[in-house]
């Protein structure tokens, strides 16, 4: 009943001042607006990066040459040849799909287009690795592998760069790379953007080919991948290959490998750690913006009840206790600050879908977040509330009327 | 034999400013009963104000007793007193002390907000009294829009909202021309035949002519405490 009242009396104050209120608020709103769209972009992040590795595929190990020591000493990268892979692949048979990648860029034409694209030399179990499928035509099989043959399957942005737009109508055409013909005899279907996998915009050919007939012989591989049928099998691949490795590359027991195997699971791990740093980070400095506003509300409180000590001497006069009176400021500040939480959080929505669309940064507005903001929005209505509020409650009457 | 409303003993309040102590009021022994009307009179400074103060709770004494409607209020704890100057005191200032930004009607429901009453009952007992000071037809003003008689009946209509016991008035006439005051005086002699008991504060003697009763004050003493003689003939 009197709690209705002073809840009444409190609700005009603000609507007395409209302005001062919404200016109190603003910190608050901004305050929470952040703390909701960084963590929506550090959520939305993460949920990219688990999408992408599991469009890698969870059981995809990719090697890559390490660093080279002797005695200790690095002495530049290592490489990885052909041999490496033949070795794994003659080694694990059974167990794992292997695949070397040579990687280059080149120019790419055809009738009168020109495009700079990817060329990838593998072997044709890198379609089944990495799970690719055609939209028209066929992969190249062991046999144009083994026949250095001059075929090649477009990722299915290819053909648009090359002034083609659909597909099928590449098949059978003849383009160049880097001068030297290649008969398209495939065209990948859309797979979409994945960190540092991207086949939509590569060229792929055989290994073979690509490196005697357009890289001159040169076989320093860029990656081996190889992917295991189930993920239950990986621990047992990741052993296998380290052995593999290491007697291919002549190491000693206990030497540090010039190579390093990692998972797709590896790098779900890195990148989540960096992303959550990133995402704690940003957090905290939305979070001290929060604490600005909290302070701003104190402020502004404060302010009110200096403002307003007359009229706190005149509810004490006609017989207002310190409870009604310290009610009566912290439901104020609580109501500022709970509905500057709320317009935050829609500030944050609005923000974070505004990033998407524009920036087409992903974001995730996780209900998690949204509660927490709105309980410490409250928080800070209360703490910064109540100092003030004591401060009004404890003016002797007589002498908050006396106020000018 | 009528009740004693006001009883104090040996009332007394310092202020220590600095180094020095100013005796405002220095033992005040008074009596009031039941159905009086007092006029607090005394020379400028001579602690009329501290005394009002202290009879209405608004302020502790220094030193001495104080019983109001046979309860010893000087005693008593800040909430304690709070309820008292709800439930037993109307008191009308010289400035009025109204909510700037409320109606008057809102005004003079402030006391029943803070007693608990209803919003119904309240709104009904807040007409009643605006009505008995001719305030029915600027219920829904605001006091800057009000001049300063109407604002003082809103003052007194307040001060009357809970039924007091005790009415009191410190100089309410002070910011108020000779025609507006000898209106609300008059409006206080009503009440005052009606039973309510009034203590006011003046130093005008035409305004303490219509009390039943003069005490004077000076330098924080009683000086002098008679009856007036009937004042009815004057009016
Ligand atoms: N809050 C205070 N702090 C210090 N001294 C005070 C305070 N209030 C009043 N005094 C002093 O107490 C004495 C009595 O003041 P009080 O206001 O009671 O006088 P008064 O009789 O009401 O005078 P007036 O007729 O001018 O209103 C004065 O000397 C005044 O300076
Ligand atoms: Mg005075």
């Amino acid at each position: 009943m009197l709690l209705f009242e002073i809840i009444a009396v409190a609700m005009a104050a603000v609507r007395a001042n409209i302005l001062r209120s919404v200016l109190t608020t603003l910190g608050i709103v901004i305050g929470v607006g952040a703390v909701i769209t960084m963590v929506a972009l550090g959520e939305g992040a993460q949920q990219r990066v688990e999408k992408q590795i599991n469009l890698m595929g969870t059981t995809v190990l990719t090697i890559r040459p390490g660093q080279q020591f002797s005695f200790g000493v690095s002495r530049g990268d290592a490489q990885m040849s052909v041999e490496d892979a033949e070795a794994l692949k003659a080694g694990t048979s059974g167990l794992l799909k292997v695949s070397p990648e040579l990687q280059s860029r080149l120019q790419v034409a055809y009738l009168r287009w020109n495009s700079n694209n990817q060329m990838m030399g593998v072997w044709p179990e890198y379609f089944e690795i990495y799970n690719l499928g055609l939209s028209a035509g066929r992969f190249f099989d062991e046999g144009e592998l083994n026949g250095r043959r001059r075929v090649a399957v477009l990722g299915h942005a290819v053909p648009g760069q090359l002034g083609e737009t659909p597909g099928e109508l590449m098949i059978g055409q003849t383009i160049q790379l880097r001068g030297i013909p290649f008969e398209v005899v495939g065209v990948l279907e859309e797979k979409g953007d994945a960190a540092f996998f991207r086949p939509d915009e590569q060229i792929f050919v055989p290994q073979s080919t690509a490196q005697f007939r357009v890289m001159g012989g040169r076989d320093r591989l860029n990656a081996i991948y190889a992917a295991t049928a189930t993920t239950a099998e990986l621990d047992r691949a990741f052993g296998e290959i380290d052995r593999i490795m290491r007697r291919e590359h002549r190491l000693q027991p206990g030497a540090e490998a010039d190579f390093n195997i990692r998972n797709s699971a590896d790098l779900l791990a890195t990148f989540n750690e960096t992303n959550e740093t990133f995402t704690m980070l940003l957090a905290g400095i939305a979070g001290v913006s929060l604490l600005v506003g909290g302070i701003g509300i104190m402020n502004i409180m404060l302010v009110s009840v200096t403002e307003r000590t007359r009229e706190i001497g005149i509810r004490k006069a006609l017989g207002a206790t310190k409870a009604a009176i310290m009610t009566q400021f912290l439901v104020e500040a609580l109501f500022l600050c709970v509905l500057g939480g709320l317009l935050g959080v829609g500030l944050g929505y609005g923000a974070a879908a505004l990033m998407t669309r524009v920036a087409q940064w992903d974001t995730v507005v996780a209900p998690s977040a949204v509660v927490i903001a709105l309980v410490f929005s409250a928080g800070i209505g209360l703490f910064f509330g109540i100092w003030p509020a004591r401060r009004a409650a404890i003016l002797n009457p007589i002498d908050a009327l006396r106020y000018e | 034999m009528s009740e004693l409303i006001i009883r104090t003993q040996g009332l007394t309040k310092h202020y220590v400013l600095g180094s020095e102590t100013v005796k405002a009021v220095r033992g005040v022994d008074l009596e009031i009963e039941e159905g009086e009307f007092v006029a607090i009179m005394g020379p400028s400074g001579s602690g009329k104000s501290t005394f009002m103060n202290m009879i209405g709770c608004l302020d502790t004494p220094t030193a001495g007793e104080y019983w109001l409607d046979g309860q010893k209020v000087s005693d008593l704890s800040d909430d304690q007193l709070a309820r008292v100057r709800n439930g037993k005191i109307g008191f009308v200032f010289q400035t009025f002390n109204l909510l700037p930004r409320a109606t008057a009607l809102h005004n003079v429901e402030l006391p029943l907000i803070y007693a608990g009453v209803g919003s119904k009952e309240r709104r009904r007992r807040a007409q009643e009294k605006l009505e008995l000071v001719g305030l029915a037809d600027r219920m829904d003003h605001k006091p800057p829009e009000m001049s300063g008689g109407q604002r003082q009946r809103v003052a007194v209509a307040r001060a009357l909202v809970n039924e007091p016991a005790l009415l009191l008035a410190d100089e309410p006439t002070g910011n108020l021309d000779s025609v507006t005051s000898a209106d609300l005086m008059k409006q206080l002699g009503d009440l005052n035949k009606a039973g309510q008991t009034i203590v006011l504060v003046t130093h005008e003697h035409d305004i303490a002519e219509h009390a039943r009763r003069q005490v004077h004050l000076k330098d924080g003493v009683i000086e002098r405490d008679f009856e007036n003689k009937p004042v009815e003939a004057a009016v």
